[in-house]
C-alpha cells in the first residue's frame, strides 16, 4: 500500500448523494479474478450514454468525462458515499482510476474500511464545507486541493481551510502504508492462547457434529 | 464492570475479544467465514503471494451463488467464460486450502445466507463474516454477523480475526400485533423509510419488541438482512424458543447433552433488562401497512395506499435533487397512486425473501390465478433445500400453473450477475433488497416489496394491496 502524507491535486466534484457501490463499479466487472485494472470501469454506467443512437459512447456531461478533470486525484461527493454492497472492487476502481482521497459529509461503513485498506483517505467535512468545495471545483478552472493527512487539514489557494477527524491508528496505517495482516500477527501468541480456550465453546462451532466425532 | 447490565451485542463482542491494544482497534475472533465466488478470488491470491495459508479451514464454508445460472441446462455448461472462470477459481481454492464447498448440483447449494442457517451452521452467539453486505441476515439468530471487503476476507482467512472498532448500539423495538397482510419485509422497509439509508451508520441494531418476537426465523432473517440498507454494521435479534426450535435437529446443530449445554449458553445471550443502548426507537406495529419502494434507494418507500411523493415537499436541497433524479430514472410522476403503477416483471427470490415461508406466502396468493398477460414472473428458491421442500409441498405446481417460471437456486436477478436481468426500461416488482439504478440490469426499474405483494402484482399486472386480496382476487381485474 502506498503511504499517504500530503498531496496537492486536482479535485473533481461529484454532486450526488448516496452514491452506491453498484454505481461506482457495476456488477458485470465483479466477475474478474484480478485485483487491478478496474479504473476504466469506474462509474461505468454514468460515464456512458444510456439510450438513443449514441448509446454506449462517453457521455460528455458526466463530470469525470470532462477533460478539465482529467488526472484528478481528489473526489468531492455528497453524503453517504459508498453505500450498498461490500464489494472492495469499488475501492480498487477509485484507486486504479487515480483517486487518493474522497471528501464527503458521510461515508458508509464497509466502504470506509475497504478504502483505508487501499490507501484511499476518506475525509468527512461538514455539509456546508462540502457544498462550498463542490461549488469551487465546478466553477474554478484547475481547482486544486491540498490534503495533509499528517496535519489532518484540507486547504485551497482561495483561503479554504478545514480540519478533519481521523482515528489515530487508521492515520498511522495510512501514513506508513502498513499491511493489516502483518499488524495482527504481532498478536500471534495472544491469538493462540485465546483460540485454544475459545475452541472449548462447542456451541460456537460452525460444524458441530463433524467437529465432535 | 462485569455486573453491569449488557446488551446482546456486548455479550457476543466480549466473548470474542482476542486483544484490545491501547489506541488500536480491538482484535475480534471470527467463528465462521462464509465464502462465495465473487469476493474471494483476490483474497486467496493474496495469501499465495504472501506465502500465508488458511488458519482454520474448519471455520470456513463456501458455496456458489452469485454467478450461477438458474436454468438447469445452463448450470453445468456456463456460457459466460469470465463467470465460469471465477467459479472454477473458487473450486480450486477450496481444494487447495481444504475448505468445504457446497457446489452447484449438490443438495446443499444455495445463496450463502440461506444455506448457513438451514444447515444449522449459523448459531446464536457466533461471530460470522462474509464478503457480502447481507451477512447481517445471520444476526436473526443472535449472532454478530457482518459483511466485509476482500482485504478483510484475506485477513480472516489468514488469522481468523478482524481488527474492529466497537460500534454503537441501537435498539429498535417493534411493538404490537402486525396487521394481516403486513410482513417482516414491510417492517424493515418502514424502518428504513423512517430512519434513512444512513440512519444506523456505525451501529449494530438490536430488533426487539413483541412484533419481532412473534416472527418466525424466516421473518427475522428478512429483517436482519436489510439492516445494511439502513447503513447498520449488523442487525441482531435475541435468541429464544423460536430460534432453538428452528435449530434443533439440523445437520450441524449440537445433539444430545451438547444440545442442552448449547441452549443453556445461548439462553444467557439476550440483553439484560436494564442494558443501555446508545440509541432507541419504538415502532408501533399496528400502524404498519404493505410498502412499495418508488425510488432508487431503499429509503424511498411509501405505503401501497399512497401516491408517488412530490420532490417539492423535501426541504433539503441535495435530497430534493436525488429525489428528482430518482423519479426521472424510475419514469414516475409525483402524485401517481402506487397501485396504478403497471409492471413488466416479477422476481421472487434473493437472500431477503426466498425461504420456504416466503414461497408458501407467495404461492397462497398465486393459487388458482394466472400471471397477467403483460407480466413475466419468476420464482427463484434461495437454496436447493428450499426448492426440494417446495416441491414436496407442491408449491412449484401452483406457481407453474399460475404462469410463473420455476427456477434453480441462486442470487439470480437480485443483482443480475448471471443471465437473469431486466432490460432497459423494464419495471419489476422484486422481493430483493436493493433498488439502486441498474441493480437488476442496466436501465431496469426495481420496486421492493414483500413476496405476497410481488405475487399479487404479478397477477393483477400492477401493485395491489394484498390486505384486500380476498375481495380483489374475486373480481374481473384478475385475469
Ligand atoms: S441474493 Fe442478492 S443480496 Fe443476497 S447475497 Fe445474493 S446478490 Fe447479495
Amino acid at each position: 500500500m502506498e503511504p499517504f502524507k500530503t498531496i496537492t491535486a486536482l479535485a473533481a466534484p461529484l454532486d450526488r448523494v448516496n452514491v452506491d457501490t453498484d454505481q461506482i463499479i457495476p456488477k458485470q466487472f465483479l466477475k474478474r479474478i484480478e485485483r487491478s485494472g478496474y479504473g476504466e470501469f469506474l462509474f461505468f454506467d454514468w460515464r456512458r450514454i444510456q439510450e438513443g443512437p449514441n448509446a454506449g459512447s462517453p457521455d460528455p456531461s458526466f463530470v469525470l468525462n470532462e477533460p478539465r478533470y482529467a488526472g484528478a486525484k481528489i473526489l468531492i461527493a455528497g453524503k453517504n458515499f459508498g453505500c450498498g454492497s461490500s464489494r472492495e472492487h469499488a475501492a480498487w476502481a477509485l484507486s486504479d482510476f487515480g483517486f487518493r482521497a474522497v471528501i464527503a459529509p458521510t461515508f458508509a461503513d464497509i466502504f470506509f474500511s475497504n478504502a483505508g485498506k487501499n490507501g484511499i483517505v476518506l475525509i468527512k467535512l461538514s455539509e456546508e464545507d462540502v457544498a462550498l468545495l463542490l461549488d469551487r471545483a465546478a466553477q474554478t478552472p484547475n481547482y486544486e486541493l491540498t490534503v495533509s493527512l499528517e496535519n489532518q487539514t484540507v486547504t485551497d489557494t482561495q483561503g479554504f481551510h478545514a480540519t478533519f477527524e481521523i482515528d489515530p491508528f487508521r492515520k498511522f496505517c495510512l501514513t506508513e502504508g502498513l499491511d493489516d495482516i502483518g499488524l495482527t500477527l504481532r498478536h500471534a501468541a495472544a491469538l493462540d492462547t485465546f483460540e485454544k480456550q475459545h475452541d472449548q465453546a462447542n456451541w460456537l462451532k460452525p460444524k458441530f457434529s463433524e467437529a465432535s466425532v | 464492570m462485569s455486573n453491569q447490565p449488557k446488551t446482546l451485542f456486548e455479550k457476543v463482542w466480549n466473548q470474542h475479544v482476542v486483544v484490545s491494544p491501547q489506541g488500536e482497534p480491538t482484535l475480534i475472533y471470527i467463528d465462521l467465514q462464509l465464502l462465495h465466488e465473487v469476493t474471494s478470488p483476490q483474497a486467496f491470491e493474496g495469501l499465495r503471494l504472501t506465502g500465508r495459508t488458511v488458519r482454520r479451514p474448519d471455520r470456513c464454508i463456501a458455496t456458489i451463488d452469485h454467478n450461477v445460472p438458474t436454468v438447469l441446462a445452463e448450470r453445468f455448461n456456463i456460457v459466460d467464460q469470465i463467470a465460469a472462470k471465477q467459479i472454477a477459481t473458487l473450486r480450486a481454492n477450496c481444494k487447495e486450502f481444504g475448505i468445504q464447498l457446497f457446489d452447484i448440483g449438490s443438495r446443499e447449494q444455495g445463496i450463502v445466507h440461506v444455506i448457513g442457517p438451514e444447515m444449522g451452521i449459523t448459531k446464536p452467539g457466533m461471530t460470522i463474516v462474509c464478503g457480502d453486505s447481507h451477512t447481517s441476515t445471520h444476526g436473526a439468530f443472535g449472532a454478530l454477523a457482518f459483511g466485509i471487503g476482500t482485504s478483510e476476507v484475506e485477513h480472516v482467512l489468514a488469522t481468523q480475526t478482524l481488527p474492529q472498532s466497537k460500534p454503537q448500539t441501537f435498539r429498535i423495538a417493534v411493538e404490537g400485533e402486525l396487521p394481516k397482510g403486513v410482513t417482516a419485509k414491510d417492517i424493515v422497509l418502514a424502518i428504513i423509510g423512517k430512519i434513512g439509508t444512513d440512519g444506523a451508520t456505525g451501529c449494530v441494531i438490536e430488533f426487539a419488541g413483541s412484533a419481532i418476537r412473534a416472527l418466525s426465523m424466516e421473518g427475522r432473517m428478512t429483517i436482519c438482512n436489510m439492516s445494511i440498507e439502513a447503513g447498520a454494521r449488523a442487525g441482531m435479534i435475541a435468541p429464544d424458543e423460536t430460534t432453538f426450535a428452528y435449530l434443533k435437529g439440523r445437520r450441524y446443530s449440537p445433539q444430545g447433552a451438547e444440545w442442552d449445554a448449547a441452549v443453556a449458553a445461548w439462553s444467557q445471550l439476550p440483553s439484560d433488562p436494564d442494558a443501555k443502548f446508545d440509541r432507541e426507537l419504538v415502532i408501533d406495529a399496528t400502524t404498519l401497512v404493505p410498502y412499495v419502494s418508488w425510488g432508487t434507494s431503499p429509503g424511498m418507500v411509501a405505503p401501497i395506499t399512497a401516491s408517488v411523493p412530490n420532490p417539492a415537499d423535501t426541504p433539503n436541497e441535495s435530497d430534493r435533487r436525488a429525489f428528482e433524479r430518482a423519479l426521472e430514472y424510475m419514469d414516475l410522476k409525483a402524485g401517481t397512486p402506487l397501485d396504478e403503477i403497471q409492471i413488466d416483471r416479477v422476481f421472487i427470490g434473493s437472500c431477503t425473501n426466498s425461504r420456504i415461508e416466503d414461497l408458501r406466502a407467495a404461492a397462497a396468493i398465486a393459487k388458482g390465478h394466472h400471471v397477467s398477460t403483460h407480466v413475466s414472473a419468476m420464482v427463484v428458491p434461495g437454496s436447493q433445500a428450499v426448492k426440494d421442500q417446495a416441491e414436496v409441498e407442491g408449491l412449484d405446481l401452483i406457481f407453474k400453473a399460475a404462469g410463473f417460471d420455476w427456477r434453480e437456486p441462486g442470487c439470480s436477478m437480485c443483482l443480475g450477475m448471471n443471465p437473469d436481468i431486466l432490460t432497459p426500461g423494464e419495471r419489476c416488482a422484486s422481493t430483493s433488497n436493493r433498488n439502486f439504478e441498474g441493480r437488476q440490469g442496466r436501465g431496469g426499474r426495481t420496486h421492493l416489496v414483500s413476496p405476497e405483494m410481488a405475487a399479487a402484482a404479478a397477477i393483477t399486472g400492477h401493485f395491489t394491496d394484498v390486505r384486500n386480496w380476498a375481495e380483489i382476487s374475486q373480481t374481473a381485474e384478475v385475469n
